[in-house]
């Protein structure tokens, strides 16, 4: 079953707060082996500005992925995650994500092409504190394998 | 960093017991991720990395090169080939190499690099950083 075209430009309610843990954060930093003291250790990551540990650049990926959940359980939209291949990621950030934070996230289907019998979809992931500030703007593109 | 300037290639040893902790770190349980029998299933060579976690892995060269885990402005990757990963002690590398591609307002935008084996499993990798 294809995408429904009519849901590009759509975009999803926000989803319920994700509470960012700073042993979260430790264990993410350890699992891809990072070292920096200010992903560990909050009087590192204070001297550089920061209420807590903050987050490896990749991290938020561990709340939007989540927040993609919102996609999946759409029938009528038509994602067979059984299907997707991970095509591109881009994150855009305003600042580090930071333990404590508050992180709600506003999903926008933002393309969908097909090609070569495969169908491209281009997602836009705006994650915001619940108090609105806005923290990082997350781009995935998942490529639908077409059923042959 | 300069334009043009090359920055010294960083090498990442991957293996099963990694894509495990990245795993259950990360949430993402894909099996494709752990089980050569699905893996196989599904066309691949073997269980492969997770992409997320070779883009990981390039974050770690981008923030040493930049000097700060906070100085990424701007980080993105297409996925072009799977770093397939053997079941042994050794596993296998990625290798991150970066060129600077401009310097301009106190940020410089790096073309990145990331090959397994010899080959290239990024595509488009580029990372905007702050620069003192």
């Amino acid at each position: 079953m294809p995408l429904d075209r009519s849901y590009v430009g759509r975009s999803f309610p926000p989803t319920a707060p994700y509470q960012v843990g700073r042993e979260k954060i430790r264990e993410f930093a350890a699992a891809i082996g990072a070292e920096d003291p200010a992903y560990v250790d909050p009087e590192a990551a204070r001297a550089l500005g920061y209420p807590d540990v903050i987050a490896p650049p990749t991290f938020p990926i561990v709340v939007t992925a989540a927040a993609t959940q919102q996609l999946i359980d759409d029938p009528a939209f038509g994602l067979d995650f059984s299907r997707v291949v991970h095509g591109d990621q881009r994150f855009r950030y305003t600042r580090p994500v930071v333990a404590g934070d508050e992180l709600v996230c506003v999903n926008t289907v933002e393309e969908i092409v097909e090609r070569g019998g495969h169908e491209f979809l281009t997602t836009r992931t705006e994650v915001a504190t619940a108090a609105g500030e806005p923290v990082v703007s997350v781009w995935s593109k998942l490529v639908v394998r077409g059923q042959a | 960093m300069t334009p043009g300037e090359a920055l010294a290639p960083q090498t990442f040893r991957v293996t099963r017991a990694d894509l495990i902790r990245y795993a259950g770190a990360s949430g993402d349980f894909n099996p494709i991720h752990w089980s050569d029998r699905v893996a196989t299933a599904v066309g691949l060579s073997g269980v492969i990395a997770h992409g997320m976690l070779t883009m990981a892995l390039a974050g770690r060269a981008v923030t040493r090169w930049a000097g700060a885990p906070d100085a990424v402005l701007d980080f993105g990757v297409r996925f072009t080939r799977p770093v397939t990963v053997p079941d042994d002690d050794t596993g296998t590398e990625v290798v991150i190499s970066g060129v600077v591609k401009e310097v301009s307002d106190g940020r410089a935008v790096l073309d990145l690099t990331a090959t397994c084996q010899g080959q290239k499993v990024l595509g488009q990798a580029r990372a905007t950083v702050r620069v003192p």
